[in-house]
Order: structure tokens, then sequence, then C-alpha cells
């Protein structure tokens, strides 16, 4: 591959001044997506700006009851982060379905939300958790919620010279949890099918308050399917809202047919999916369903 | 484009190279280092051949930068045995017959000991999902689960004080 300029900056200033310098630059933190890309040719960037050396970049900290992932966090790291684990199950299970081991000591959320894959695994469930992602650029700082970045596959909403620093998944509200699930053929070192989302919140006497529904892998970006979510509200999860859920998430999908599955397949997984990860969250919220 | 020129310790050694700004530790530690023994597969992160310790954290040496090794610690196949003794993975890997091409066996036996090092006692499960990250076209793979297993016992052994 031809011969970019590598640069590992310490600061969030100086990689901010590289990526004006070079508007043809790629952030680098883990690299399994970029290198990738490079060696096939389909990136061929001026320069390459590694965000590891930045300080905060990596590691995972709380803010309150919120939690701030630096954008190079490899996936196993949040793994290891008992608190994380233990309040966003579905996130950080979604992050460790990624890949391998290997892939996944280097691989960050935020390079799988930038990478703009519609089969990305942690990007439904972050849009599911409600997530937002802290954006340093030119004009200074921006927090936007993650389902704003990916546009169309391999195209994000971010400006020229921007670069995700963190991502920030929100406290965690009262008897609420979420969950991931995705389909494919084989049990490891694969790419999504389907993939779907669910974050429930429950009053005290088991009625659904909140739910955010959200798929991967049948439409051209991760969705949030707010319908599906509407669909569950007010309901104590009962057979008929759990239908009226499935098909408001089986509507919303405009797959591809490809060699990992049929556009029809995926439609019809999509909401046996999503029941899934609805009654697995619900679970984990103390609610039976 | 210039060369970098990057500080980093491989198997304990203190290293200085340089490396193209796109080279791969995988090409540095081959091409430039002579340590031939992780190896490119695929290039692209599926099938574990270049599998190295970097900073104690397993990765594929072709999805690494060279020039991300700078200030760190790079462990490889060829750090492994102590001398002329065999560490007991690779050992293992021989009895039973864990290896027929051999292309592959490096980047397995720094995956195994890596989760033998964090995990004495692994399922039989938990050595699959460890290693799926690393492909064998010739074993099948049952061999290789086996020679960990044995490989994790003899660990044991020799962990527990007489």
């Amino acid at each position: 591959m031809p011969s970019p300029a590598f640069h590992a900056p310490d600061t969030v200033g100086s990689a901010l001044a590289l990526l004006a310098e070079y508007p043809a630059a790629r952030v680098l933190s883990g690299g399994t997506d970029l290198i990738v890309q490079m060696r096939s040719g389909r990136a061929v960037p001026s320069a390459v700006v590694d965000l590891k050396r930045i300080p905060g970049m990596i590691g995972v900290r709380q803010d309150g009851a919120a939690f701030v992932i630096g954008a190079a966090t490899p996936c196993t790291a949040l793994k290891d982060h008992a608190a994380l684990a233990a309040n966003w199950p579905g996130v950080v299970e979604a992050a460790n379905l990624i890949g391998s081991v290997q892939v996944r000591n280097r691989a960050t959320m935020a390079g799988n939300l930038c990478n703009a894959s519609p089969a990305a695994d942690s990007v439904p469930a972050l849009v599911a958790a409600g997530a937002t992602a802290v954006i340093a650029g030119p004009s200074g700082m921006r927090e936007v919620a993650v389902q704003a970045i990916p546009l169309a596959p391999g195209k994000t909403s971010l400006a020229p010279g921007e670069f995700v620093v963190e991502i920030r998944l929100p406290a965690r509200a009262e008897r609420s949890a979420d969950a991931y699930l995705r389909s494919i053929p084989r049990t490891e070192m694969d790419i999504a099918v389907v993939g779907a989302g669910a974050c429930l919140a429950f009053a005290a006497d088991g009625t659904c308050t909140a739910a955010r529904i959200s798929l991967g892998a049948v439409a051209p970006t991760v969705l949030l399917v707010e319908a599906a979510g509407t669909a569950l509200v007010g309901t104590k999860l009962e057979d008929e809202a759990l239908d009226a859920m499935a098909a408001a998430v089986i509507s919303a999908c405009d797959p591809i047919d490809d060699k990992r599955g049929t556009a029809a397949y995926r439609k019809a997984m999509s909401g046996v999916l999503a029941k899934r990860v609805v009654r697995i969250a619900a679970t984990r919220a103390g609610v039976s369903a | 484009m210039s060369r970098l020129h990057i500080t980093a310790s491989v198997n304990g050694d203190h290293t200085e190279f340089l490396c193209d700004p796109a080279a791969s530790l995988l090409d540095a530690l081959r091409d430039t280092m002579g340590l031939t023994g992780a190896k490119e597969g695929c290039g692209s992160g599926d099938c574990g051949a270049c599998t190295v310790m970097l900073d104690g954290k397993m990765v594929c040496s072709c999805l690494v930068f060279a020039a991300e090794a700078q200030g760190r610690s790079v462990q490889t196949i060829e750090g492994i045995a102590e001398g002329s003794v065999l560490h007991p993975v690779q050992q293992k890997f021989l009895e039973h017959a864990a290896l027929q091409c051999g292309f592959c066996t490096p980047g397995f036996i720094v995956a195994a000991k890596a989760l033998l090092d964090r995990n004495p006692d692994p399922t039989e499960t938990e050595i699959r999902y460890w290693l799926a990250g690393n492909l064998c076209r010739c074993t099948g793979y049952d061999k290789i689960v086996r020679a960990v297993q044995d490989a994790a016992a003899e660990l044991r052994q020799e962990r527990t004080p007489a």
C-alpha cells in the first residue's frame, strides 16, 4: 500500500491540527477495519493519526452514574470493567461478539460506529442504550446520539477534521436493562445476518415505562425502531404486545439479499430476535416476560 | 516517505528498527528482525497465524502498524521456549500431533499460552471460543484442543506445591 505519514499525537488539539494539515488523513484506534481497507486499496489516507497516545482515549470512567468510554478502548477492556459490564451487559456483550479475541483486543466501539457497517454488532446495542458520541472538531466539541453518525454503508455524518473522542452511556434507570443478540450461521467469527438490541425500563408493578428497540444488518444503517418501543410501553409484555413490537420491527426492515442471508429470512429473523432480546432485557431488569 | 525509527521490547530484548509508516508489525518482525515464526495467512485478521502478544494482549500482528510498537512490549513465538526447553504448550502440540503443515502452529501456541496464563483450567468450550480466531486447515482442531487441555493439566501440576 502507498505510504502515508504516521503520527501519534498526545493531545486532542494536536490530533485536530494533524487532521487539518492532512485533509485525507484517517484516525487510527484499533485498526481492525482501517488497516484491512488500506491493504485492499479501499482506503488511501495521506496520513494515519494514531489516537491511542492521547490520555483518556483508552479506558472507561464513571461520571456520576454515567459511563464514559474512551474512543480507543478495546472491546475486551469493556468486559474487564465490572461496573460497566453489570450496568450495560447488552453493550458489553455486543462488543465482545465482534471478531476473535485477537481482534477484540484492538477493535473499538467508536471504530465500529465510524466504520458505518450496517452489520456492526456494538452499534445496535449502543443505540438501544441511548448512547451518545462526543466528537472533537475544528469548531470545538459536540455530542450527538450514536444513531446520528452512520448515514449509509461506510459513510458517517462526521465533518472533515472531526473524530469521535468518547462514547457516553447514560445513567441506567431503576428496573431497566439492555440486551443484544445477533444471528450468524456459525458460532463465532462471523458477521451478523440480523442483530437486535433492546433497552427496557419498568414500573414497580412490571409495566413497561420505556423501550428502545434497535436493529442491525437489515437496512443501510443500524435502525432505532421507535414504533417497536412504543408497542411495548404501557404493557406488561403480554403476547399481543410482543407480537405488535415484532410487527413494527419487521416493517422497519429494508434488507438486502446477500451470501449471508436472504432479505426474507432477515425480515423474519428480525422479529424473532427482537422478541428474544426483549425477554432477556426484561429478565435482567427483574421482570418476567 | 522517510522511514520511522522505532524502539520496542521484543521478547524481552531492547530492540530498535526502521520501518515504513505503512508496514505492519508482522512485516517488521519477519522482514526486519528475522523473527519468521509469526506467519502471514490472510493479512486481514481472520486466521490468527500472525498472533503475537502486544503489551500482554494477543493481537494479529498483521493488523498492527509497526510504528504502533514504539515503547511497547512484543512477545512472539520465538520467546516462548526457555532456551532449548519447550514450553508445555509446545511440548503437548508435539506429543498430540496437533499440527500437520505447521503454518498455523505458532499462532495457536501463542494464543493457547495466553489462555492458560489467565485461565489455568479452561473448559473445552472456553478453549474452542478462545482459539476461534486461529484457523487450521489440517487437523480438524480436535488434536489442538486435546493438546491445550493436556498442557493445562501439566501446568496445573507444576503450579501445585509438592
